[in-house]
């Protein structure tokens, strides 16, 4: 199936001051089918930059990424994107919405009818196929953005904090929503996120990135996206080994954050 | 008289608004959100347009009209000027010591005579100066006419046996003694002497606007049914509201079907904002009006000197419009749309256009809004039709009816204008001002 290697990447890029800022610095991951990574990391460690690269919007100064040994140049259909808000077409329906990656193929609206008919029953917007998108609430909207994505059948999704504007039991809703339809599809993720519970939940592989430069600092495989599955996130909460690398994460992000703030201090 | 009318209209204001806050609390005391709120003195959401006070304010406006100018309708009214016959003594003195007394019958006829009708249809006719007996004495009585808000010095001596050059001279006006440059007042006017000791009337102006300065309502109205009907200048009102309207048109569909491609272009590729930037943002300054000079050496004084001025008038707003409403497209949405497979050309039509058609649309309100004005200030300039022309025209020959209709409707004309773009805008883009 597909496989997304990132081949040792880096990104330096020059300031209008004279200095530069090297925004990624060797960055080797390989993404088998299948996995949902969560990538976590203080402001500023890259994760952003990383995800743009792989969908194609940056290109890196140095190193490669492969999907399926096709190298990435550009934005593709097989790399979908879920953003954090505001990236729906609001002159759009929610169907026109969902099905624009089919139309964009030129795929007639009664092949397509099939595949957005059925997504939007997936995430439980059934009911609200003819309405505006700004008529939804947030929580509807990233429903809508996730099943835009899925209508293109992305071989990678990539979410760059996708739950990132909604209140706390929306989000929790999502999370649910995101796990299932992970199972469900059988689709890489890759998800973007502030919420060290949010990646802990999500992400069967746990990534910690470390700024200035933006690296890879440490790796988990977790059991909880698993366990999360079909099941209450709050029950998958009150796992024993949650807690303590909830614990450790934290205090881990806390002491990067920290030396950041003492860097810049040293620097005024 | 201005005083008057300003402390009226504030009066208006004030009245008004105590007088419908004591009728709403009285019988339309209406318990919604806002009329909750204890802080709307700098709350902008609970501050609404009266529409009360609109209503009222319009026929204040009205009111004052009808109030300040020879209004034949049955409204309150400010004190007329003097109209009818009016006489006055005076009385001369002979350089022998002889004096005599002579009246003086005057006539104050309306100003506007020759622009009225009578009842045969026929306009109406200054009135002759009447035939008087002349009296017996050295002073002899005299006779003249004069019009409403006139001044007219009367030789009165130039009938009387002991004339000016024999050294007459006037000592009172109806018994009272009277030197040079002195004046009295009467109901129907001022009596006095000028400075060579000639007398003069001036008949009371009263309160109210003569017809050169501001036309009352009806008249303004029916002059409004005659330019329907038969139209100013060769031409009907219609087809000069026509032309005029059909050069804004003209000028600002070019414009908008050049300028929108130019903006899309100078918000899209650098070298396109480069290269048009400094033509753009100089040209954005220059008001059009200052162009029409050179318009009228170029092209001439026809139609399409005027077209090709409003062209450029709404080139330039529509440009900025399109290039900032490119400028506004969220850049997920553009990233979501090239993942979602979308090439160039489709992220142009599904993604750049609807997303910058607010601004086309705020862009095409404020271009319109400046060829309606530039249109008029143009056929002010030279035209043989266009409402611009028709108010010039009519101004020339005193026929202020016709610039007081002009105004109002081009004032109701730009407003429609822009009243219909709103409603477009809300039709074609409904979710503005929703996200």
């Amino acid at each position: 199936m597909s496989e997304l290697l990132i081949d040792n990447i880096s990104m330096r890029f020059d300031l209008p001051n004279g200095g530069h800022v090297q925004a990624l610095k060797n960055v080797t991951l390989d993404i088998k089918s299948g996995e949902l990574m969560s990538v976590l990391g203080p402001s500023g460690c890259g994760k952003t930059t990383l995800l743009n690269i792989v969908a194609g919007f940056l290109a890196p100064t140095e190193g490669t990424i492969t999907l399926d040994g096709d190298r990435v140049v550009g934005p593709s259909p097989e790399r979908g994107m879920v953003f954090q808000q505001g990236a729906l077409f609001e002159w759009m329906s929610v169907r026109e919405n969902v099905s624009f990656g089919p139309d964009m193929k030129g795929m007639s609206r009664k092949e397509s009818a099939g595949t957005v008919d059925h997504l939007l029953e997936v995430v439980g917007l059934k009911d609200f196929k003819e309405k505006a998108v700004y008529e939804l609430s947030g929580g509807m909207q990233q429903r809508v953005a996730l099943a835009r994505c899925l209508a293109n059948e992305p071989d990678v999704i990539l979410m760059d904090e996708p739950l990132g504007a909604l209140d706390a039991l929306t989000r929790e809703k999502m999370q649910s929503l995101v796990l299932d339809l992970w199972k469900e599809t059988g689709k890489t993720i890759i998800l973007i996120t502030h919420s060290v519970e949010e990646a802990l939940l999500l992400g069967e592989r746990l990534l910690v990135m470390a700024p200035r430069p933006g690296r890879v600092h440490k790796e988990y495989r977790l059991p909880f996206a698993d366990l999360g599955v079909g099941n209450d996130l709050r029950e998958v909460k009150k796992h024993p080994d949650y807690n303590n690398t909830r614990e450790e994460i934290l205090e881990m992000i806390w002491n990067m954050e920290e030396e950041i703030m003492g860097r810049t201090e040293e620097n005024a | 008289m201005g005083i008057t009318i300003l402390l009226l209209y504030v009066g208006a204001f004030l009245g008004a608004f105590f007088a419908v806050k004591y009728i709403t609390q009285i019988f339309f005391s209406r318990v919604d959100y806002t009329s909750l709120k204890t802080v709307t003195f700098g709350d902008e959401s609970a501050v609404k347009a009266n529409r009360v006070a609109s209503v009222l304010s319009v026929i204040t406006i009205l009111l004052l009209w009808v109030a300040f100018t020879n209004s034949t309708l049955p409204l309150p009214k400010a004190p007329a000027p003097f109209e009818g016959t009016v006489e006055f003594t005076y009385t001369a003195k002979a350089p022998d010591g002889a004096t005599d007394d002579a009246n003086v019958t005057i006539i104050v006829y309306r100003e506007d005579i020759s622009q009225t009708l009578d009842e045969n249809g026929e306009p109406g006719q200054i009135p002759t100066t009447p035939e008087i007996e002349p009296g017996d004495g050295f002073a002899k009585n005299d006779a003249t006419v004069v019009p409403r808000y006139g001044y007219k010095v009367i030789s009165v001596r130039g009938n009387d046996d002991v004339s000016r050059r024999d050294g007459s001279e006037i000592v009172a006006i109806n018994g009272q003694p009277i030197q040079p440059g002195e004046a009295i007042r009467l109901p129907e006017g001022d009596v006095g002497l000028t400075d060579k000791g000639t007398p003069f009337f001036e008949p009371a102006t009263g309160q109210r606007m003569q017809r050169l300065y501001l036309p009352a309502p009806e008249v303004a109205t029916e002059r409004l049914g005659d330019l329907f009907v038969e139209g100013y200048r060769n031409f009907t009102l219609i087809e000069h509201t026509w032309i005029s309207l059909q050069r804004v048109i003209l000028g600002f569909f070019f414009g908008t079907l050049l300028g929108v491609p130019l903006g899309y272009a100078m918000g899209l590729t650098n070298w396109a904002r480069g290269w048009f930037d400094p033509i753009v943002e100089f040209m954005r300054p220059v008001p059009p009006l200052a162009l029409i000079p050179l318009m009228i050496i170029w092209f001439g004084i026809g139609e399409q000197s005027k077209v090709i001025l409003l062209f450029l008038a709404a080139l330039w707003i529509m440009a900025i419009a399109a290039r900032s409403g490119v400028s506004g497209v969220a850049i997920t949405k553009v990233h979501a749309a090239y993942s979602l497979g979308a090439s160039k050309w489709q992220i142009l039509r599904k993604v750049i256009i609807p997303n910058s058609l607010p601004e086309i649309f705020t862009g095409a309100r404020v271009a319109m809004g400046v060829c309606w004005g530039t249109v008029v200030a143009a056929e002010l300039v030279a035209a043989e039709r266009g409402l611009g022309m028709m108010i010039m025209v009519a101004s020339k020959f005193q026929l202020t009816d016709i610039v007081i209709v002009g105004i109002i409707l081009i004032g109701v004309i730009g407003f429609a204008i822009d009243v219909g773009i709103r409603q477009l805008e809300k039709f074609l883009v409904p979710w503005k001002g929703r996200i």
